[in-house]
């Protein structure tokens, strides 16, 4: 008897093997080395995740209850396949064009990237995949029952919960791992599709395997096998036409219509070309996968006791015949064929959660505006982890909750019809302008409801959510709406009667609705992309032989290039085929060429148009308009861009010019500064060197001698002073004065200050108040004292009275202390008083004073360097100059 | 008596060194010291030199001479200006206004004794 802790080992190891598989795809992909991960052949195994554990276990059981009816399953997808190449290959290009993600994006992205349309599949996709989930939850559990009680264990529901949970969790692990590494927009994820490639050859060899065995180790030969067959009741079994045609529908439907289906045939297609490959060779595969069913379903039935499950005689039959290898090969087949539909719906739908209900909510919810799009892939990315682990989690729950009773694949079919509903707004999307958003969300609402009613919920079994009298009487007594027998038609089967009306009414729906309704420009545009992708999206447009004149297109090239560069262009083609001069004849190879220069500067669509026109005579469509005016409304943008560049250009350049203007000015007041420096320098440099020559000469008697020296020593001081003080004034105006502030009496301070200024006290009479000085000061004493003497000694320069008189009034005005200097001459004159302050702006009549008028300059700045000012106050009938100085 | 020099300077230490050695040279000296008045003084006697300082209170030096060389009585006068701004502009605009001679201070006395020779014997 084999051990189950075997069973559960090779499990483990075939598992930790798929992880090497993925990991090693996905370093490869990482490394850019794609070449064979992506060829042709990985591409048609990855599309065999269609055949679950569903096909697997369940085609035997199915067979063993209705006989060649399981086959409808295999013959959908190979029709669409074989007959419908070309809508899938449409659908393949369509997906690359829009870089879509998910069936519920293809049907969201049709009608004008409507997030209400991809939600709504979304939703569809959850509730009709989530028990397809749980089914192949329960196929793995049941056939490790079935090792279990062959090693003389009985396994508990709760054992059996117990290992579905385990199992659920290690494909959440997995799924997460390889399915949401990289977010880049093609969505494809190498790891993933070489793991179910991988899976996909072993299932098809465990069957082979068992079936082989069956047929030459049990039964003894084809020829016994078929004697059995035809021995059987299977043999018995009639085709009703209109199930077989209604399941060959539903197959074939949901194989294009199922989330993991369009994830492995258009997300994760790298190479349209993979396409005709899978156009043969997954049929095959299909075929290959169906060879044995019926042999191993009839072997089963004669030889497995009474009532045993025909889903698992797949692994019963070795069991019972005592070969364990082939019996665990057979379970690790099952186990690959249900953990790769897992794996690859899982990461589909959490694909389309994240894609289409949780971004829009999140950014509808930020009211900030425009995300940073770091954010949104954040928030992408977490999005679809979670939703992988709901996912899951639904699947178990539902397992949990069915109890596993029903049988595979009513289970199968039931997600089948459900994601069907998908087909006619996909079909009416992807070949009919006319369908718009609100055909398409009608469409599927009906369909879903229809389906739900009549299919889904009764799947709970009588009594389960529907009640036995809704089945018989209909909701409320409505006779019409039971859910078996819609409009009151009864005695169809169940299967067919919910494809027929959920099919009849859907497409209506879209058909009317879309026809009653308007779509948005959008919708038009997108409409027009994805029914005329092959138009669209094809570099290689291919002009046919055109009726067009070389003048003509050279005129029209003329507008848009540009005379010069349209001849250059014409002239280097006809160059090219040998002929003289600048027209060359007008080969598809050079419209097409044209077309591409003309597009640089007006944009595809529109020279696609334009030479349209002009070559074939075509009338311009709606469509070409559509795309002429999206394109002009880029351009118009980007024009806007450029106008506004060209106005920040413009308030630079004026900014630019202010500022030359203020260095022309700056540099004007500097050449004025030096000039003005070199005249005070060079007057009594010029009296100095004047005497000293006179000196020199020797002729001079002693007193004129004497005389002379004194000049040349007042000079001397007179230059040292200048230079003192532009010295002074160059520090204080690059403000990098040194403060020294002290405390000190304000009397002091103007004491200090008359006595320096050297003012003739019997000359001139200064009046002052001693007790409005008594007040202390902490400030730059030194500097404060400076000013001071300044305003005293201008006095004695420059007050003209007979009597000079100067009045020092001190008093406190608004938090300050102000002291006026007021003398009684005839003070500055008006126009002058704003001045005076000025470098240099010794009065001219005043020139005789000695200063070579920077005083008040340096004045003005010591006080606004110790916070304080000074300033002239006119109508004080003499000079009155105010100081104020901060008290605080 | 020599010739008369007429010295229209503003500054009085240079007013007394260059009449002190134009006098001991043997010229007649008379100077003036403020720029609106200068023109009513030259036209009370035209010298037969005029030694004029540019930046004078009242008006500058530049106007003076335009004024002096748009008068007939003074047309053809020798002015050499002093000026204590020596940049080349100076010079130029000195010289295109019709100075005779133009002088940056500070100037040695040989320099003022041979430019004053120069002039007036011309």
């Amino acid at each position: 008897m084999i051990s189950f802790n075997l069973l559960v080992l090779v499990s483990l190891l075939y598992v930790a093997f798929l992880f090497i598989v993925a990991f090693v795809a996905e370093r490869r992909a990482a490394l850019g080395k794609t070449g064979w991960l992506r060829s042709s052949a990985i591409y048609t195994l990855s599309l065999s995740i269609y055949c679950t554990a569903w096909t697997f276990y369940g085609a035997v059981g199915y067979a063993a209850r209705s006989g060649l009816e399981f086959l409808t399953i295999y013959l959908g997808p190979t029709l669409v396949m074989i007959g419908w190449w070309w809508l899938v290959r449409k659908l393949v290009r369509i997906g690359r064009a829009q870089r879509l993600t998910s069936i519920a994006d293809l049907i969201s992205s049709r009608f004008g990237k409507s997030t209400g349309l991809g939600m709504m599949v979304t939703v569809l996709a959850i509730v009709g995949i989530t028990p397809y989930i749980a089914l192949q939850l329960q196929s793995v559990t049941q056939s490790i029952a079935v090792f279990a009680a062959s090693s003389g264990e009985i396994w508990a529901q709760r054992d059996l919960d117990g290992a579905a949970m385990w199992v659920a969790v290690g494909l959440a692990v997995f799924t997460v791992v390889f399915g949401t590494r990289n977010l880049d927009a093609h969505e494809r994820h190498d790891g993933i599709v070489l793991a179910i490639a991988v899976e996909a050859v072993v299932k098809l060899f465990a069957l082979i395997a068992v079936g082989v065995f069956v047929v030459w180790g049990v039964a003894g030969g084809v020829g016994a096998t078929m004697d059995l067959i035809d021995a059987s009741a299977q043999s018995q079994w009639a085709p009703s036409p209109s199930r077989w045609i209604g399941l060959i529908f539903v197959s074939g439907a949901a194989f294009l219509c199922l989330p993991r289906m369009f994830q492995v045939l258009v997300v994760e297609n790298s190479d349209e070309r993979a396409l005709g490959t899978a156009s043969w060779a997954f049929p095959t595969y299909l075929m290959l996968m169906s060879l044995f069913v019926v042999p191993i379903a009839v072997v089963g039935l004669d030889l497995m006791p009474e009532g045993s499950n025909p889903d698992l005689f797949v692994v019963t039959l070795p069991l019972s015949e005592g070969r364990e290898g082939l019996a665990i090969l057979a379970f690790l087949g099952g186990f690959s064929s249900a953990t790769s539909m897992v794996i690859v719906a899982t990461l589909a739908l959490a694909t389309m959660v994240s894609n289409h209900i949780v971004a829009p909510s999140w950014l509808t919810s930020r009211t900030t505006g425009a995300a940073v799009s770091g954010d949104v892939r954040g928030v992408v990315v977490a999005s679809r982890r979670i939703a992988i682990g709901v996912i899951m989690a639904l699947g178990y729950i539902y397992f949990r909750l069915s109890g596993g009773g029903t049988a595979l694949a009513a289970i199968g079919l039931v997600s089948f019809t459900g994601i069907m509903q998908v087909l006619p707004a996909m079909i009416g999307g992807v070949f009919w302008r006319g369908a718009n958003r609100w055909g398409a969300g009608a469409g599927i609402a009906i369909g879903f409801a229809i389906w739900a009613w009549t299919q889904f919920l009764p799947s709970f079994g009588v009594d389960g959510v529907i009640s036995q009298a809704v089945f018989d009487n209909g909701p409320f007594g409505i006779n019409w709406l039971r859910p078996h027998a819609l409009f009151g038609i009864d005695g169809i089967d169940p299967l067919v009667h919910v494809a027929f009306w959920s099919m009849l009414l859907n497409s209506g729906a879209v058909v009317l609705v879309s026809v009653l309704t308007f779509p948005n420009p959008l919708e038009r545009l997108q409409g027009a992309q994805f029914v005329n992708v092959y138009d669209y999206s094809s570099d290689a447009r291919v002009w046919s032989q055109s009726a067009a004149q070389a003048e003509d297109l050279l005129v029209m090239t003329q507008r848009i290039l540009g005379s010069a560069e349209a001849q250059a262009v014409f002239r280097a083609e006809a160059q090219m085929q040998g002929k003289s001069g600048f027209l060359p004849d007008v080969t598809p190879d050079f419209i097409g060429k044209l077309e591409r220069e003309m597009s640089g500067s007006i944009g595809a669509a529109a020279a696609h148009a334009m030479i349209g026109q002009l070559t074939e005579g075509a009338t311009v469509s709606v469509d070409d308009l559509m795309a002429v005016a999206d394109e002009t409304a880029q351009i118009v943008e980007y024009s806007n861009q450029l106008e506004a560049k060209s106005a920040e250009q413009e308030r630079t350049a004026r900014a630019l010019q202010e500022a030359n203007d203020k260095l022309t000015a700056l540099s004007i007041q500097k050449d004025a500064f030096l000039s003005q420096i070199s005249h005070e320098l060079r007057t009594p440099m010029t009296s100095i060197r004047s005497f000293s020559d006179i000196l020199r000469d020797g002729e001079v008697d002693g007193d004129a001698r004497r005389r002379f020296a004194g000049i040349i020593h007042d000079e001397t001081n007179r230059l040292t002073r200048l230079l003192d003080d532009l010295l002074d004034l160059g520090v204080l105006e690059s403000g990098q004065v040194q403060l020294n502030i002290a405390e000190g009496r304000l009397a002091d301070v103007l004491d200090r200050a008359v006595l320096a200024s050297g003012i003739d006290e019997t000359r001139v009479s200064i009046s002052r108040r001693a007790n409005a000085e008594a007040v202390t000061l902490s400030t730059d004493l030194e500097r404060l004292s400076q000013v001071f003497i300044n305003l005293i000694s201008n006095v004695a320069k420059y007050c003209d009275a007979d009597k000079p008189e100067l009045r020092i009034i001190v008093r406190p005005m608004e938090g300050q202390l102000v002291v006026d200097f007021c003398d009684n001459g005839t003070g500055v004159p008006e126009e002058s008083q704003s001045v005076i302050f000025e470098k240099f702006s010794r009065l001219e009549d005043e020139g005789k004073a000695g200063g070579a008028g920077l005083g008040l300059a340096i004045c003005r700045q010591i006080m606004t360097a110790i916070g304080g000012g000074i300033a002239y106050l006119p109508g004080q009938g003499g000079a009155a100059f105010r100081v104020t100085i901060p008290t605080a | 008596m020599g010739q008369r020099v007429l010295l229209i300077e503003d500054e009085p230490n240079i007013i007394e060194a260059v009449s002190y050695i134009l006098s001991r040279d043997g010229w007649t000296v008379h100077t003036h010291s403020d720029g609106e008045t200068a023109i009513e003084k030259v036209m009370q006697g035209v010298p037969d030199l005029i030694i004029l300082d540019v930046m004078l209170p009242g008006r500058s030096g530049y106007d003076i001479l335009r004024d002096l060389r748009a008068s007939a009585e003074t047309k053809e006068t020798p002015v050499m200006m002093l000026t204590a701004r020596g940049q080349a502009k100076d010079r130029e605009l000195a010289i295109g206004l019709g100075a005779t001679q133009f002088m940056t201070k500070p100037f040695s006395n040989a320099e003022v004794l041979e430019s004053v020779r120069a002039l007036a014997g011309s």
